[in-house]
């Protein structure tokens, strides 16, 4: 039985839908990663499993409990760490702190000893008694962490919790948040950062444009796609009429599966190689019958980003680049304050 | 019953926690306090001093103009403050501290709306008490403790109107700069329309009408009317317009108002914040 179950969700500004019937099933204790790029929706999905914001439809629950007609209970399972942390710059770390555990009704005795350990645990005793607007990007994410985890939540939910940290502050959540997962926390992630979700999730899923596009677990996902991903290119920059002649070639070829246009990379031809067979050879003699060279040949261990490929026929920063002139930053801003 | 005892405790835990970070920001950035203070004490001497040589008689009631407009500044220094009061929350919404509280399993998130009436009132209270004392110690009187009751019970009606105002528009408009601007139209005119800087008999029936209509009226002649140590509730506190009206009826006034108010933004903030 799943912990947190969603079914079928869907929600739109104005304009724009978010997500679009998005569906998952969560296990209790896993450390579960959701994947995609800017504006895929991952924000709003987060949004809504904290309970900022209601969606237009679909179900949710959280231990078997019904998250948009019991919130008030829901928000005593869970910890919420925002994208965009805000602080008082007023208060200092630990007023924030002691702030944060009157709003969870902790008491007096246990509120001390919470404040100490997560001080402790997340290396803040140098600066937790300075005021919140002397900190750098990494001491702002590891108090916002830290007011969080103040109530011992069953659920944790961080929205893109390592963007724009140092390493150490990056290696120190990281840390965190494997030993809350082995201590039976349920920890829910979003995050762009491919190698953060590799590293750390047991489970994912990968989001498009408001949809599921691919789940599992990281080593299922990139089993899936089979042998070893190959970027091929005939020139730097082709285009789509060689590209598709091309692709004509490839799937000719017995070993070679899963061939994709990427028009991102200059019309570059992503395929999966069957390890058994020596492909090279044969590969080079039929590009060469048709009167072409290989400009430049990758080869690849399968990687989360090939899934999305896969999924998408583009790559996670392309979509990246593409939704970057879309978003209107200000508007949503707008959009997500009460 | 147990449930209801400990809810009631983690309302005040909330509302108390609340509170604290308000004042917390206060004492850190005192400005706004000492502005508050400062500002009604200079025009206490300005204006004290534009009217000093007015004739005897010039004012009905009264001594002096000083006498006359400790009254209206009181009301206006907490009118003021009360009409700030929704700024916090509109950066609290803007730089998403907000969303800090409302993920929070808060027993009622009426305590972020009682936090920022308690915050004004006792801020109002204390600004009132600076002004009351210069007043006193420029000779323009002191209230008896009947007197005194009737200043403070009028301030919170005054502060709970105004301040859910200011919330509802703290919630309704779309930044800090919309709101800063709005306060910016409302605060002097209807200062100027009231009777805090002049009575009704010297203005033009117009404005004698606006300011017999001007909520701010109705808190500053029942605090002007305890300043007489004659103080009684049956006493005609305003000769408006359209007829006299009781130190008595005022209060009423504002008391329905507050609760029309209150009445009114009850379900905005309902919708704004579940």
């Amino acid at each position: 039985m799943s912990y947190i179950q969603v079914k079928e969700i869907s929600k739109s500004y104005s304009d724009i839908q978010a997500l679009k019937g998005l569906s998952m099933e969560i296990p209790a204790g896993t450390l579960f990663g959701i994947l995609g790029p800017n504006g895929a929706g991952k924000s709003t999905l987060i949004k809504i499993l904290a309970t900022l914001i209601e969606p237009d439809s679909g179900e949710i629950s959280i231990n078997n409990i019904n998250l948009i007609k019991n919130s008030r209970q829901i928000r005593e399972l869970i910890g919420y760490v925002a994208q965009d942390v805000a602080l008082d710059k007023i208060l200092t770390g630990r007023e924030l702190l002691d702030f944060q555990s009157d709003l969870y009704h902790i008491n007096k005795n246990k509120k001390i000893e919470r404040i100490e350990t997560l001080i402790n645990q997340l290396e803040m005793n140098d600066w937790i008694d300075r005021k919140c607007g002397t900190y750098s990007g990494g001491m702002k994410r590891r108090i916002d962490l830290a007011a969080g985890l103040l109530h011992l939540p069953k659920v944790l939910i961080l929205d893109e919790p390592t963007v724009g940290l140092d390493i150490e502050s990056r290696n120190i959540i990281w840390q965190l948040l494997k030993d809350l997962r082995n201590d039976g926390m349920t920890v829910l992630l979003s995050s762009h950062y491919l190698d953060e979700i590799d590293k750390l999730a047991d489970r994912l899923i990968i989001i498009d444009h408001g949809r599921v596009i691919a789940k599992g677990t990281p080593a299922q996902l990139k089993n899936k796609l089979g042998g070893d991903r190959i970027t091929l290119k005939v020139r730097e920059f082709s285009n789509q009429a060689e590209s598709e002649k091309i692709c004509e070639i490839l799937s000719s070829i017995d070993g070679i599966s899963q061939i994709i246009i990427n028009k991102a990379q200059g019309y570059s031809i992503n395929f999966v190689a069957d390890k058994q067979k020596d492909l090279l050879p044969k590969l080079k003699v039929e590009l060469a019958f048709s009167n072409f060279e290989i400009f430049s040949l990758a080869q690849s261990q399968p990687s989360l980003d090939d899934v999305y490929l896969q999924a998408t026929g583009k790559t996670l920063l392309d979509a990246e680049i593409s939704m970057a002139g879309k978003r209107d930053l200000k508007k949503e801003s707008k959009q997500s304050m009460r | 019953m147990e449930l209801k005892k400990y809810n009631l405790f983690f309302l005040y835990q909330e509302t108390f926690a609340l509170t604290k970070r308000l004042f917390i920001q206060l004492k850190r950035r005192p400005s706004t306090l000492l502005a508050g203070i400062l500002q009604p004490i200079i025009w206490l001497f300005l204006f004290g001093a534009l009217f000093s040589k007015a004739p005897e008689g010039f004012l009905p009631g009264v001594d002096s103009y000083g006498n006359f407009l400790g009254a209206g500044l009181i009301v206006f220094t907490a009118f003021s403050g009360a009409l700030n009061s929704g700024l916090p929350l509109m950066f609290d919404r803007e730089f998403g501290f907000l969303n800090r509280l409302l993920v929070a399993p808060l027993t009622s998130r009426l305590s972020i709306v009682l936090s920022a009436f308690f915050y004004i009132t006792i801020l109002s209270f204390v600004q009132s008490i600076v002004i009351m004392i210069v007043s006193y110690v420029l000779g323009y009187g002191w209230p008896n403790l009947y007197g005194l009751g009737i200043v403070f019970t009028t301030l919170i009606l005054l502060v709970l109107f105004v301040t859910s105002i200011s919330l509802c528009l703290a919630f309704i408009l779309p930044g800090h700069i919309e709101l800063i601007a709005l306060i910016f139209v409302i605060n002097l005119p209807l200062l100027f329309a009231s009777t805090a800087l002049a009575p009704i008999s010297f203005m033009p029936n117009w404005l004698g009408w606006l300011a017999s209509l001007n909520p701010l009226t109705f808190a500053i002649e029942p605090i002007r009317t305890a300043y007489t140590q004659t103080m009684d509730l049956e006493l005609v506190a305003l000769h408006a317009p359209y007829g006299d009206l009781t130190c008595k009826t005022c209060i009423s006034i504002l008391f329905y108002l507050t609760v029309i108010s209150l009445i009114i933004i009850r379900p905005l903030l309902n919708r704004k914040l579940t």
